[in-house]
């Protein structure tokens, strides 16, 4: 039984649909964010899989600017969320409607 | 033995991350992040990508679990969601359909395109020249041998340093300042609210003299 890449592809769809789940019922938003990590890393293993698939360099390229970017989304995120949870330490994602119309 | 090493790496990683949504308390919720990203990893150096494989534990692991747990501590460990309610009545019954609709989805095209090459042309950037693909020995992989047979073996660390320095030089570049800017955002985001400048001048002002009368 040899490991193709449809195997790798079938793997990253799971892990994207568990954290899709999370993403829509999880509250806290930290855990929400962890589901949004998970959703990227489940691309990121399409990407190499189908950069090994084709031949390519260019789906190892591209996860690399992932990384950069899902640090990015994190790091402005967390300063959010921080930033939200000084005033209010019990906020879920539910309370954060200050621009609500 | 590849075989052996995916299904491991599969279920650490399916596991890890059912115990990321499942996890009441959200530093298990971290905890179990890492053993999804530590699997990832694993697959990475599976598919001959080390580079990325080492940059996934440093990166992830070692930085942004970090930050998440520094989160967590800073607001209260034991603060843990009380799961068994359902604040808006049908969303997980939705939440599941949109779930495993999603997988329906990546299934049925991985279905499809597992007749030959999913996407097209391979190899329109960059070819892979250490051509790792042992078991596919298409019609494709075997155009790109001899596309890259006149190539010097390179491995994959300097292979993608080259392509990232020579034709994606400018999205690097790019890379570059949006990371300062998320510094920069960063810092300005989660900074207290600054004292006004009247009380910063006094403070100062004291300050100075409290220096000079010392050294008078």
């Amino acid at each position: 039984m040899e490991v193709t890449t449809a195997w790798y592809l079938v793997l990253g769809g799971i892990l994207f649909a568990i954290g899709t789940f999370g993403l829509l019922v999880r509250r806290n938003p930290l855990v929400m964010f962890m589901c949004i990590e998970l959703m990227l890393n489940a691309v990121n293993l399409t990407f190499v899989a189908f950069g090994r698939d084709l031949g390519d360099i260019g789906g190892q390229t591209a996860v690399f600017f992932v990384l950069v970017v899902a640090a990015t989304e994190v790091v402005i995120g967390l300063a959010i969320v921080v930033a939200v949870m000084r005033h209010r330490p019990d906020a879920t994602a539910d309370d954060i409607a200050a621009l609500k119309g | 033995m590849e075989t052996i090493v995916f299904i491991a790496c599969a279920v650490i990683c399916v596991v890890g991350a059912l115990g990321v949504i499942i996890a009441k308390n959200p530093v298990h919720s971290a905890l179990m992040l890492v053993a999804t990203l530590f699997g990832v990893a694993v697959l990475f150096l599976a598919m001959d990508a080390q580079f990325l494989a080492a940059v996934q534990v440093i990166v992830y692991a070692g930085a942004i679990v970090v930050l998440f747990l520094f989160v967590i501590m800073l607001f209260g460990v034991y603060r843990s969601e009380n799961l068994r309610v359902e604040p808006i009545a049908g969303q997980r019954p939705m939440a599941i359909a949109v779930g495993v609709s999603t997988l329906a989805l990546g299934v049925i095209i991985v279905a499809i395109a597992t007749g030959g090459s999913p996407t097209g042309d391979s190899a329109v950037t960059a070819p892979v020249l250490d051509s790792m693909t042992a078991h596919t020995q298409d019609a494709t992989s075997v155009f790109n041998d001899n596309q890259s047979s006149g190539e010097e073996f390179l491995p994959n660390v300097r292979q993608l340093g080259r392509v990232i320095f020579t034709e994606y030089v400018w999205a690097f570049e790019i890379t570059g300042i949006l990371l300062t800017i998320a510094v920069v955002g960063a810092i300005a985001l989660s900074r207290r609210a600054q004292p006004t400048r009247k009380q910063d001048e006094a403070l100062s002002d004291t300050a100075l003299s409290d220096t000079g009368r010392e050294a008078r």
